[in-house]
Formats: structure tokens, C-alpha cells, sequence
């Protein structure tokens, strides 16, 4: 929890900015950008050890990928990596050496280790890709409450760190556990609010890829993206990827807290989605990703020569792997495989390319993606309260003249 | 060595100790976030939403929501009623509507 003095420091310059006017926001703001739905206008801003990013919130801070950058390759630059926090006690002063994780609840042997205990346990590496539970929310329709996101909170990284099941084989799980929680150091301003923790089940805990990363592309960790240790839960939605991990619990009942039985809830539906502007009459919490993929080299609006042409993208889903990409130029009619590009391993961004032919005029370019259990993407968007699980076909309208 | 050199060549020593990721002993991170610029919109009762809301969120929570008939009194009241309910917001009876009504006046 933030004392009062910190709060009010940290709160005090936005009142400063009020009464000094634009000239202070204009210092901050780089630039603005425009996200494509109604007042979607952003301030591009820059953080430390992050290159300009759309600010959607400061306090906490909630930075969104520029989505060019998905253009680049499968693997999304620390520096370009998106952040969510939910509560403004962020930690900023951090000391790796006197950094503790704590494993307790029921296990035989109790641990406190540290960054360099953790470090010389057996290492793992795995690709994977974690986006926000809220990613493209901003194009829900009718709108929904919660941060109005485009589709830039997601990232693709090279993830190192030690397997959950080896820290939680290290401590002895006890017969009859259930779940295991995961705490952070990040906290709410007022005791009130309820702190974020995240649970999973004892099993899923165990899979030897929930991974404990103090490694992001062979780096450390950024500060805002969980420095120094953070959980990652390949397939399943940033929710779970608690940050600046140090307590871990395990249990033998199922976790009750706020962000697990009331927040990121899914309709307990077929597809997980209810008629647009209906309450759900069960939920469970959320879990994988749904099936996603995306056009990245041309915008929507974009004017190209008529002719041959190379379309290029991204697609990723929960854990089975990309079967098949297939684009249309033609709104939906036609459809052609696209070439999968190098696999990255079934958690990660996959890229695809198709060279194709268009004629002068309009066209609208789609992109499918399946898995490898056959799942695949809505042509109409489905809708839940919450904002969460987008993934329709994406269009992008393009002239050629 | 030319004290500006001498100077330069100081800075580029620190500037890769502190980067440098493999360090056994890694030096503590102190992060210094950027000044917050977001501010609300001049409204009716814009102090009491100023005292309240800010304690735990900047102002752009609010600017960046969605517009529009529908999102008037009904869906201010019940994001009000969530901060308090939920995230146990210490705001006065007295306070809720005016918070209530500058949010649908103003947004």
C-alpha cells in the first residue's frame, strides 16, 4: 500500500498540470494517435526503458503496443511489450539482491529463495505469447466498460526461467491440493481494495511450462513488464501472468478472491459469448485464448499500386499451434492458404505470408487462422459484458489505384 | 584525457554497469515513472471527483471510457457503485451523486 505522501507525490503532478494547462501535457505527449473507434484519441508516450508507446492510463500505467511493430517479426521487442496493472502501487525501487520469493500454504518444506537460489535451479525456455484479457476492446459493439483497447495488448517474447513444478517439487505439495495463488509486489493504494492474486489449479501449476521468467528476450525483465520475476501461463490470458511474483500459495479449496471469483469471468456458454447487451446466467473464470490472427503490413484505409502484392501477418491461439492461415481478398468469398512462416513453438506469434494479385478498386482483405484442434474465428464478432476474448476475422479495406 | 573525455568516458562506464543484465551482484532498479498530464474536463462539483477519484486513479480511467446516449447516469452510477462496493473507494453519501452527475454531465 502507498502512504499518503507517496500518493499525494505521485498524484501531484497531474494537479500541477491542471492548473499549468496544455503546456505540461504537450511536454509528456510525444504525439497523439487515433485508435480506430470512437474517442480512441491516445497520447504516444515514453517511459523509461520502453520507445514510444499509446498511453491508455498513467496512474497505473497501461501502455498499448503500436501495432506496426507486429510487423517487424514473430517476437516483440522488450522496449515495444505491453503493460497492465490494476492498482497504483507500483513498485519502483527495486533490489535484486534482497528480492525474496516465498513459497508456503500446504507444503512440507516452506521456501524463501532468492534471485540467485531461483537462478541456479534448472532453466527452461519457451516462446510464448501473452495478451490482455481486454485486447481489442475498444471495438466491441454495443461498447463495454474497462480500458479501450486496440489491438496492440499482446507480445510474443522468448521467456527464461525456472518451471513452477520444479519450485513447487522443491517446496513438497501436500496431498490434497487444490490451487496454488500467485502474488505480486504491486498492491492497491487503499487496504480496502482487494490486492490482485491469481489462482490455478494444483495440476495445471504442475505442466512444467508455467514458468517462473526472470528472463524476456535475453534480458531482464523491464520494470513494468514484472522485474525481476514474473509468472507465465502459456495460452491463458495476461490475467494470470502475475508480476513482480513473490508469494506463492498453494491451497486445498478453491481460491475465492475478487480477481478470480468476481473479475475476468467468461460466460459459461458455448463460445463463451452472450446475445450483444445480455448478463450471462453463469460464468467461469477466463482461461486460453481464443484463435487469433492479423494482417500486419497493410492498414485499413491504405492505398497500394494495383498489381502483385506480398501480405504478410500474424496468428497465434491457446496452445494447439497454428494449422492454417487462410486470406481473402474478396470479403470472405475466396479463400487461399497462406504460407506459415518459422515455428516458434505452439505458444508463440506464427507469421504468414501470401503473394496476391489486386485489380485497381476496393477489396477487402480478411485473414482466418485454425488450430490444430480445429477451432478458428468468427466471421461476426461474438459478445460477452466484460470485453474480453475478441477474435473475429479481421478486415482490412484497401484501394488499389 | 581531456576532462570532458575524461568525463564522457565515466558516464559510458556507469551507463553499462547499469545495463548490464548478466551482473552477479545486479544493482537495485529505481524506476521513475513520468509525470502524470491526464486532467478532468472543467464540470460541475470538479473538486469532489478531483479528491475522490484521483486517490487511487489518474483521470484518463474516465476520459478514455465510451460515449454516447448509453453511457450517461445509469453506467456512471454503476462505475461509481463499483468503486466503492468492489474496490472500497472511501467516498461520502454526500458526495456519490455530484461525482455521479459531473461524470454524466461532462462525459
Amino acid at each position: 500500500m502507498l502512504d499518503r505522501r507517496e500518493m499525494m507525490k505521485r498524484a501531484g503532478t497531474a494537479a500541477l498540470g491542471a492548473a499549468a494547462g496544455l503546456t505540461s501535457v504537450r511536454a509528456f505527449a510525444l504525439d497523439t494517435v487515433t485508435l480506430p473507434f470512437d474517442n480512441g484519441e491516445r497520447p504516444l508516450v515514453k517511459y523509461p526503458q520502453k520507445r514510444p508507446m499509446i498511453g491508455l492510463t498513467s496512474r497505473p500505467p497501461q501502455l498499448e503496443t503500436p501495432f506496426s511493430i507486429f510487423n517487424d517479426g514473430a517476437i516483440t521487442p522488450n522496449n515495444a511489450f505491453f503493460v497492465r496493472y490494476h492498482l497504483a502501487d507500483v513498485p519502483l525501487d527495486i533490489d535484486p539482491d534482497k528480492f525474496t520469493l516465498e513459497v508456503k500454504g500446504k507444503v512440507d518444506r516452506p521456501l524463501k529463495l532468492s534471485l540467485k537460489e531461483i537462478r541456479k535451479l534448472p532453466a527452461i525456455e519457451l516462446v510464448a505469447v501473452n495478451q490482455c484479457s481486454g485486447n481489442s476492446r475498444g471495438f466491441f459493439n454495443p461498447r463495454v466498460a474497462g480500458g479501450q483497447l486496440a489491438n496492440g495488448a499482446m507480445g510474443n517474447a522468448r521467456w527464461r526461467g525456472v518451471a513452477l513444478k520444479t519450485i513447487l517439487e522443491k517446496a513438497g505439495v501436500q496431498q490434497g491440493a487444490k490451487q496454488v495463488t500467485f502474488n505480486g509486489m504491486d498492491g492497491p493504494v487503499s487496504d480496502k481494495t482487494p490486492d490482485f492474486v491469481k489462482a490455478l489449479d494444483i495440476d495445471h501449476a504442475r505442466d512444467g511450462e508455467v514458468m517462473l521468467a526472470f528472463g524476456m528476450n535475453g534480458a531482464e525483465l523491464p520494470v513494468l513488464n514484472g522485474f525481476p520475476l514474473r509468472l507465465v501461463v502459456p495460452g491463458y490470458y495476461g490475467t494470470y501472468w502475475v508480476k513482480h511474483l513473490n508469494e506463492i500459495t498453494v491451497i486445498d479449496d478453491i481460491f475465492d478472491g475478487f480477481w478470480m471469483k468476481s473479475a475476468y469471468r467468461i460466460p459459461d456458454t458455448p463460445n463463451n459469448s452472450v446475445e450483444p447487451g445480455t448478463a450471462p446466467k453463469a460464468t467461469i473464470p477466463i482461461n486460453r485464448f481464443t484463435v487469433r490472427s492479423f494482417i500486419t503490413n497493410v492498414i485499413d484505409g491504405a492505398k497500394l499500386k494495383p498489381g502483385a502484392t506480398k501480405l504478410k501477418g500474424i496468428a497465434f491461439d491457446g496452445g494447439k499451434g497454428i494449422k492454417e492461415v487462410a486470406v481473402s481478398i474478396d470479403g470472405g468469398k475466396t479463400w487461399t492458404a497462406a504460407k506459415l512462416g518459422k515455428d516458434l513453438g505452439k505458444y508463440s506469434f506464427r507469421e504468414w505470408t501470401l503473394p496476391v494479385k489486386l485489380a485497381a478498386g476496393s477489396h477487402e482483405l480478411k485473414v482466418r487462422a485454425t488450430n490444430n484442434a480445429g477451432d478458428t474465428q468468427p466471421m461476426d464478432p461474438l459478445w460477452n459484458p466484460a470485453g474480453y476474448l475478441r477474435n473475429v476475422v479481421e478486415t482490412v479495406r484497401v484501394t488499389a489505384a | 584525457m581531456t576532462r570532458a573525455f575524461f568525463l564522457a568516458l565515466l558516464s559510458a562506464l556507469a551507463a553499462v554497469a547499469a545495463l548490464n543484465p548478466g551482473a552477479a551482484n545486479a544493482a537495485p532498479v529505481s524506476y521513475t515513472l513520468p509525470d502524470e498530464t491526464a486532467v478532468f474536463k472543467p464540470g460541475p462539483n470538479l473538486e469532489v471527483v478531483q479528491n475522490n477519484c484521483t486517490a487511487c486513479h489518474s483521470a484518463d480511467y474516465i476520459n478514455t471510457q465510451p460515449r454516447g446516449p448509453k453511457f450517461k447516469k445509469d453506467f456512471w452510477q454503476a462505475e461509481v457503485t463499483k468503486m466503492i462496493k468492489v474496490y472500497g473507494a472511501p467516498i461520502d453519501d454526500a458526495d456519490v451523486g455530484k461525482i455521479v452527475d459531473y461524470l454524466a454531465a461532462t462525459y
